[in-house]
């Protein structure tokens, strides 16, 4: 059984990213005759002598004619001791959204530099964006090191800069780790180079398949957004009454004390149901359904928590936002908030600060936050939510500000006063 | 058939049989999608023509929803040009699951003058037209779908909830961007949402997943002997398509098909494979791409699969 890792991209325009991936593609022999067959002749027809293998993954029309990735995409590869989902995301400025949106479910992130620029400021953005949405493991890949004639110098310059500013971030010492490539060469991607004698670390894909893949952590509080309920009203099924949903944290056993928020009504988990037949124990990502000892009218939207460790219920929240809208954020807006299955109107009552992730500071009061901005508001919610600071709690400290005119995300929200 | 054997009183799992490989996550994420569009959306379908995709999207969606029936109903937009074989699958499990058809024909279209016969005779660029019209007149506000973003280079950019505008087309560079697991279906009257609950597996996972829970899949998947001719470099069978020509050879040849769609565009490839195990073998050993192998439709131009998502297909 192999596991699952899903991984993002992230880096600045130009610096390989799409190269990258085709040559992860490539090497992980994931890609196969007629793609190939349909890069070389659209190669061929650009004039280029090899195989252009950003070609293999930018596919939209404009994307080919720019030559520049637009929107993220998702990429599939395996090898024997791991599958692995790539959200390739876009490098230019007005696209940093998407590397909010890779993100916010990697467990890793590739960071590409460009060995002859160096840590530039859409690197220090982007890995601040990285640690902002929680991403445990950065991986600094400094490529096109073959134009820097495999240097040992100049990478270990640019290795020292980045690990220093991941620190400063909040990343511990082991979570970055910085490798040597060219994704053109295909030195340090699939196998080791020898052009690079002076780096012993491993290859990018030899990295990617043996780093842990951070399990939650066992001790995390029980939380089940309640999505859909089950009553089958079929004979066989008369008094049936489950409440399906994907575990967001922590795991639950039959027998364990449970609140559902925000009314705070009480029960205890009588059965864990599946199509397979029932769990002893289930984990965080796992859909099951939950049957209670008590008859409680329990809809969408609710939230089942373990009853000893709660989280909080409020109607009051100071939140850090990603601005993904063009549409600009003014104090006293009006919007959606999407927490869990829950979806709740809310107040912008104050911005309070914006984040300048260049000099790792902030600026108070701002007059509004703009396209990629990040920020911190307070928000006043019409209804009370059950939630958790997303430090403690990705999955229930996450939400979605929504315009409520068009439907249109404007903004990933994360519970609590964290900046980088 | 999707075999859903659910013992009662099964005996409990141990935590080390639910460890959670990929499969398992894939499994999740798909059953939670289910899940949302039931919660959020008024009137959703499944998009159902047979195929091992779609099949697989059903077995899920019957997950999701166990014990209660599948809250939706199915669509098939039928080319005309089908394979006898799936057609009495797609029935056999409508009947056996009790669930509800809805079937737009494209011949319908045809005989009122909606649509024309194209010149090469391809019936799959024809879909899109009914599919979009039986939307509108049914009112159904989410799609499922069972493409994945594996099979194409434009469908790698497509969201789990795709929004299309009320002419049910796609605009890649307004999607919305999708956070954590927080999916956005808000959208206006007429608009639609087509979801892909599939979006995260490969025809690898596919075929991994229908051996390890026992999908059955039409006949046509495993190999059979069928009488054949080539064209443009493919094995066509005989069929409503027109074929063969006086020009084209017929002889009988094992074959299977590895997707399902228009006969007059979907080849069968020489195989040998008789079971799930084989043709699992088969597809990891193959330098084809499913569609690479078999699709006409997708060959048409660098930009085949986007520009017809952008008329309004799937």
């Amino acid at each position: 059984m192999s596991s699952l890792l899903r991984l993002a991209t992230a880096g600045s325009v130009d610096d390989g990213k799409s190269t990258l991936v085709g040559r992860l593609l490539y090497d992980t022999k994931s890609v196969l005759a007629d793609q190939l067959d349909a890069v070389t002749r659209a190669s061929v027809d650009k004039g280029l002598s090899t195989p252009d293998l950003s070609l293999l993954v930018d596919g939209l029309r404009s994307e080919r004619e720019q030559g520049i990735t637009i929107d993220v995409a998702y990429r599939y590869f395996a090898t024997p001791r791991r599958s692995f989902v790539l959200a390739d995301t876009p490098g230019h400025v007005q696209y940093t959204r998407n590397t909010v949106t890779g993100a916010s479910t990697a467990q890793l992130a590739v960071l590409l530099v460009d060995a002859r620029k160096g840590v530039v400021e859409q690197t220090r953005r982007h890995a601040a964006v990285l640690a902002l949405l929680g991403v445990p493991r950065l991986v600094l890949a400094v490529n096109k090191i073959d134009l820097v004639d495999y240097d040992e110098e100049t990478f270990s310059v640019i290795a020292k800069e980045f690990t220093a500013h991941a620190e400063s971030l909040g990343y511990e010492h082991g979570s970055v780790v910085t490798i040597p490539v060219s994704a053109l060469e295909g030195d340090n991607v699939a196998t080791s180079s020898e052009r690079t004698p002076w780096y012993d670390g491993p290859a990018l894909l030899e990295h990617l398949e043996t780093v842990p893949v951070a399990p939650d952590p066992h001790e995390a509080a029980f939380r089940f957004p309640v999505q859909y309920v089950i009553r089958p009203r079929t004979p066989e099924h008369l008094d049936y009454r489950g409440y399906a949903g994907q575990i967001a944290a922590g795991t639950v056993r039959p027998g364990d004390e449970i609140v559902v928020l925000p009314a705070g009504l009480r029960s205890t988990v009588e059965r864990i149901d599946t199509a397979d037949g029932p769990l002893d124990e289930a984990g965080a990502g796992t859909s099951v359904t939950l049957l209670l000892a008590d008859d409680l009218d329990i809809s969408r939207g609710d939230l089942i928590a373990v009853a000893d460790r709660q989280p909080r219920v409020t109607d009051e929240l100071t939140a850090t936002l990603c601005w993904l809208s063009s549409k600009q954020l003014k104090p006293g807006a009006r919007v959606l908030v999407k927490h869990g299955t829950r979806t709740v109107q809310a107040n912008v009552t104050e911005l309070t600060a914006r984040f300048d992730e260049q000099t790792l500071s902030s600026v108070d009061d701002p007059e509004s936050l703009d396209l990629n901005d990040i920020g911190r508001v307070e928000l006043y919610l019409a209804e009370p939510l059950g939630v958790d600071d997303y430090t403690d709690s990705p999955r229930t400290g996450a939400f979605l500000v929504i315009d409520p005119k068009d439907g249109d995300t404007l903004a990933a929200g994360l519970v609590g006063e964290r900046f980088p | 058939m999707t075999t859903l054997t659910v013992p009662s009183g099964a005996k409990p799992q141990t935590p080390a049989a639910i460890a959670f490989d990929n499969l398992a996550a894939l499994e999740s994420e798909a059953i939670h999608i289910f899940r949302e569009v039931a919660g959020e959306f008024d009137r959703p379908v499944i998009l159902f023509s047979g195929g091992k995709d779609s099949t697989l999207l059903l077995h899920l969606a019957i997950k999701a929803f166990w014990p209660a029936p599948v809250p939706f109903p199915l669509l098939h937009v039928d080319t005309g040009h089908n394979f006898d074989e799936v057609i009495a699958f797609r029935d056999h499990v409508v009947e056996k699951h009790g669930l509800r058809l809805v079937v737009a024909k494209v011949q319908d279209w045809i005989d009122d003058g909606r649509l024309e016969e194209r010149a090469d005779g391809m019936r799959n660029p024809l879909q899109t037209t009914p599919l979009l019209d039986t939307i509108a007149e049914n009112k159904f506000d989410a799609v499922f779908g069972g493409g994945r973003r594996d099979e194409e280079r434009a469908r790698a950019k497509e969201r789990i909830f795709s929004l299309r505008n009320s002419f049910g087309q796609w605009e890649p560079r307004r999607q919305r961007p999708e956070l954590w697991n927080l999916y956005n279906g808000r959208h206006r009257p007429g608009e639609q949402v087509r979801v892909f609950p599939l979006s995260n597996w490969t025809e690898a996972d596919v075929w991994n997943y229908i051996a390890r829970e026992k999908v059955e899949l039409p006949s046509i998947y495993y190999a059979h002997q069928r009488e054949v001719y080539q064209r443009d470099g493919m094995w066509l069978t005989e069929g409503p398509w027109g074929g063969p020509r006086a020009d084209e050879q017929v002889q009988e040849l094992s074959v299977r098909y590895r997707t399902v769609g228009d006969g007059s565009c979907t080849g069968a490839i020489e195989s040998t494979a008789v079971t799930v195990a084989d043709v699992i073998a088969e597809v990891s050993a193959s330098r084809l791409t499913e569609r690479g192998a078999t699709r006409a439709d997708d060959r048409m131009s660098e930009a085949a699969m986007e520009d017809r998502k952008r008329e309004g297909y799937f």
